[in-house]
């Protein structure tokens, strides 16, 4: 019993950075239409430029603000310079530039920082918790907080505030949004900002668990793509879903089957969905227009 | 005055470019290069059936050009199979592998068909990767070479490993070319072209959309197959990685890259992603760097891919 509760502690620690990166996803294409594979590499660029702010005397809060607030300008300038210039292009063509903006983003981190494996200091020390037998890290329950408090804090954005509600506008249908008023370039450039926070937030909080380097990116990008798919492109609930139900698909595999076919499993379960709902769990059935 | 059909024309070009390019060999060593083009060459003309024809994506061939390659690694252990044979099981194995995947996986579109075709292609590197009493696991394992070098020399005829490759790679890439462009102006190709442009129309005139989207995948896969065991034939070792993601992003970007509509292109494009790596290992840490930004410029700024673009802009000066 206390085997299982442990299986779930730590897919749901897992499950709740994929969610992270699935929301990342969902709220770019959602603006946009774009998949965007270099989702991973915000990941990658928050831990690592935290690493090197810590390494360089900044302190733990200011290091990771900064990073976040790199993370964001990364993510601004590829919207610019990558993205917008393509408005149009195919579905291939779009994921190519994106993959290409992965690798460059990478290539960029092997030489900004260095190739090294990574880590810093847990926030409040590694003495796990004991609950009913399993044990949790103290950076799980940031890590799980952390997107609890993220998932809270859109849900209320998008919701609440007018601009929040301008970018589901954009998302619904960007040429109506943009004839009562709505600026959809900024809608843009916000969605890339607050995807790219959003990942590097959690890159910030992993790291001291998972360890960081410069390629972690492209295998975080299709863990969080595969999430978002599952729970529904485009949604946000079911980004959370799809990012938790792949975290505890892993576990479980690695846990009672096998740790080298934990991806795999995940992946069939991917497929199992995907057969019976072609839409994900929570995704809209788009109808074409002839 | 007639003017040559494109299907002649970009067979002449392909001759042309493989009986012209060996001039310029400095050393051996570019005989290598150029067969591992034919062989990636092969491949994309696939992709060009399924991407540029049907106009489906997928982020998982690489899984069958891995399914060939441990066809060809294992079928001379196992069953006692001369390499030509495996290569044949192979391509026939991928074949049906693909028909069968392909039967509910081509019904997703999209980013869907993406996913799902990129979970295969996962599955596939997996089981290579995981089952190392099998495969060899991450390590890899040799292959039985072809054999036919050791057949020529006791003809009496002698001629360097990569030469050879050279030009049996070219060949069944001519073959693999002249198919896919007989395909282009057959019933079937015009079906698949049809439902690239709209499945929609293509299902009102008639056409079997799920059954010609299946055509496309299996032809692709089989493509793939063999150019997967030809890798592992010439190379004489095979790893898991060929199967890998990053491979089936090489083969995708290769493909969209010279401009997936024509097998022309496609070939361009794999000539240029396959030589780059061998004049970026010169720039050591700035591969990365480079090969990502070629990849956005491209595809920002020559959306049809390379070929296409620059022959438009040719056509514009003449006029």
């Amino acid at each position: 019993m206390s085997e299982l509760l442990q299986f779930i502690l730590s897919g749901i620690t897992v499950g709740a950075v994929y969610a992270l990166v699935a929301l990342g996803f969902t709220i770019i294409f959602n603006a946009s239409g774009v998949v965007n594979f270099s989702q991973g590499e915000f990941v990658m660029l928050g831990g690592m430029s935290t690493v090197f702010l810590l390494d360089a005397g900044v302190p733990m809060l200011p290091a990771a603000v900064a990073a976040i607030v790199i993370a964001c300008a990364v993510g601004i300038t590829l919207n610019k310079l990558a993205i917008q210039p393509a408005r149009g292009a195919s579905v291939v063509s779009l994921i190519i530039i994106t993959i290409g903006a992965s690798i460059f983003l990478r290539g960029a981190a092997q030489i900004v920082f260095d190739k090294q494996l990574h880590r810093f200091p847990s926030f409040s020390g590694d003495e796990p918790f004991v609950i009913g037998g399993a044990t949790i890290l103290p950076q799980s329950l940031w890590v799980i907080f952390g997107a609890v408090a993220v998932f809270t804090g859109l849900y209320f954005f998008f919701t609440r505030s007018l601009m929040g509600k301008a970018v589901l506008a954009t998302a619904n249908n960007p040429l109506a949004a943009r004839l009562v008023g709505v600026n959809t370039n900024f809608v843009m450039t916000l969605s890339f900002a607050l995807s790219a926070a959003i990942g590097a937030f959690a890159g910030v909080l992993v790291t001291p668990i998972t360890l960081t380097s410069y390629d972690i990116g492209i295998a975080l990008a299709l863990k969080g793509f595969a999430a978002a798919v599952l729970g529904g492109m485009g949604s946000p609930f079911g980004a959370l879903v799809g990012g938790l139900l792949v975290g505890l698909i892993e576990a479980m595999t690695a846990g009672y089957i096998s740790s080298d076919y934990k991806d795999a499993a995940a992946f069939i379960v991917i497929l199992g969905v995907l057969f019976v709902m072609p839409h994900g769990i929570f995704g809209r059935a788009t109808v074409e227009r002839v | 005055m007639r003017t040559l059909s494109p299907k002649y024309a970009t067979l002449i070009a392909l001759i042309a470019l493989i009986a012209v390019a060996p001039l310029f060999f400095p050393s051996t060593f570019y005989y290598r290069i150029g067969a591992l083009i034919f062989i990636n060459g092969l491949a994309v003309i696939g992709l060009v059936v399924l991407i540029g024809y049907a106009g489906q994506i997928s982020l998982g061939h690489a899984g069958f050009a891995g399914i060939g390659a441990y066809a060809c690694a294992l079928g001379p252990i196992y069953l006692g199979l001369p390499p030509v044979l495996s290569l044949i099981l192979g391509a026939v194995l991928s074949g049906a592998i693909a028909w069968l995947v392909g039967r509910p996986i081509l019904r997703l579109r999209g980013h869907y068909l993406a996913v799902a075709t990129l979970g295969f292609g996962i599955l596939i590197y997996m089981v290579l990767n995981n089952e190392s009493q099998l495969t060899g696991g991450p390590d890899g394992m040799p292959v039985e070479g072809l054999g036919l070098r050791e057949l020529l020399k006791s003809a009496g005829f002698e001629i360097k490993a990569s030469k050879l490759w050279y030009w049996l790679a070219a060949l069944v890439m001519l073959v693999g070319a002249l198919l896919a462009l007989n395909l282009h102006d057959s019933p079937t190709g015009r079906a698949l072209r049809s439902l690239h442009d709209s499945e929609v129309a293509a299902r009102s005139v008639g056409i079997d959309v799920a059954r010609y989207k299946l055509i496309a995948f299996v032809i692709s896969a089989i493509y793939a197959s063999v150019a997967g065991s030809q890798i592992a034939l010439m190379n004489k070792f095979i790893s898991p990685d060929i199967a890998g993601f990053l491979h089936s992003i090489e083969l995708l970007t290769m493909t969209v890259l010279g401009g997936a509509a024509m097998v022309f292109g496609a070939v361009i494009g794999a000539t240029i992603l396959t030589a780059l790596p061998q004049v970026l290992t010169a720039l050591h840490d700035f591969e990365n760097l480079v090969l990502g930004l070629i990849m956005m410029l491209v595809m920002i700024f020559m959306r049809e891919g390379l070929v296409p673009s620059l022959a438009r802009l040719v056509r514009r000066r003449e006029r």
